[in-house]
């Protein structure tokens, strides 16, 4: 299922429809649905030196974190824990927009990343992936003589 | 406890900034109410939560560290904070409420005022 990380935003809304829309007419929808827009949401980006990997995903306990890397590709698999009474309890659900259950997101690297030098922090519920990029990568001044 | 989305967005046509609206779950139970929000990337002192007569608003700002230089090639969370308010209704207590915020995960538990606590009336049979 399709669930907006951002809910009752109106350009949410018509993500989905739109999302919708497409899976309806498209002939053969991938198995494994649409790549953009799972739990948690990342934020990607690099600086000359390294590539940084920011995973939005809070409220977590961060040795259940399960982060990877392969050749070049990150994964970063966990599983979130629902906020929602057992059914016997005496309760009213009134809102229910957060995520719950198995997440995995992948994201492949750029070929210049060195895979022994990596660290992983987790801050404010954000998990942040740092990876170098290899030495001889680096941009280097050429003096000329 | 209704969630007036309306209301956030008028508040937010007002002001030029735009926000995350943040997700959150709402459980009630016979003594009160009790609100998880998700808000990653808010640290403590960042996080303003408040209740006026009988609007509740949860207010966070985004403040990650970033390396200096850094260039975004793919964000899926590109505004600075979050915003969203609740209207609450009468019976719940506002002077009780208690917040926890652990790992960007904010818990707050609002009681209902004792009057409105569901109590058991005992039938004699005469």
């Amino acid at each position: 299922m399709y669930r907006s990380l951002f809910p009752r935003d109106v350009f949410a809304e018509l993500d989905r429809l739109q999302h919708e829309l497409q899976q309806a007419f498209e002939v053969s929808p991938s198995i494994r649905g649409i790549g953009r827009g799972g739990f948690p949401a990342l934020k990607v980006g690099g600086t000359p030196q390294a590539v940084e990997i920011y995973a939005f995903a809070p409220g977590l306990d961060p040795a259940t974190l399960d982060v990877k890397l392969e050749r070049d590709v990150l994964s970063i698999a966990g599983e979130r824990k629902g906020a929602l009474p057992v059914p016997e309890e005496k309760a009213a659900v009134h809102i229910n927009e957060r995520f719950a259950g198995r997440f995995r997101r992948v994201v492949s690297l750029p070929d210049d990343i060195d895979p022994d030098s990596v660290s992983a922090d987790y801050r404010d519920g954000v998990l942040h992936v740092s990876i170098k990029r290899r030495e001889s990568a680096q941009p280097r001044r050429i003096s000329i003589e | 406890m209704s969630d007036n989305t309306a209301a956030t967005r008028a508040t937010q046509a007002a002001r030029p900034e735009a926000l995350l609206l943040p997700p959150v779950d709402v459980i009630e139970n016979g003594t009160g109410i009790i609100l998880y929000a998700d808000l990653p990337g808010v640290s403590k002192d960042t996080l303003n939560v408040h209740v006026e007569a009988d609007t509740l608003t949860i207010e966070g700002r985004l403040s990650l560290a970033v390396p200096e230089g850094l260039e975004v090639s793919h964000a899926e969370v590109s505004l600075p904070g979050y915003r969203r308010t609740f209207t609450l209704s009468r019976e719940l207590d506002t002077t009780k409420v208690s917040a926890e915020f652990k790992q960007g995960l904010l818990t707050l538990r609002i009681p209902k005022a004792e009057s409105a606590q569901p109590r058991k009336i005992a039938v004699s049979v005469a």
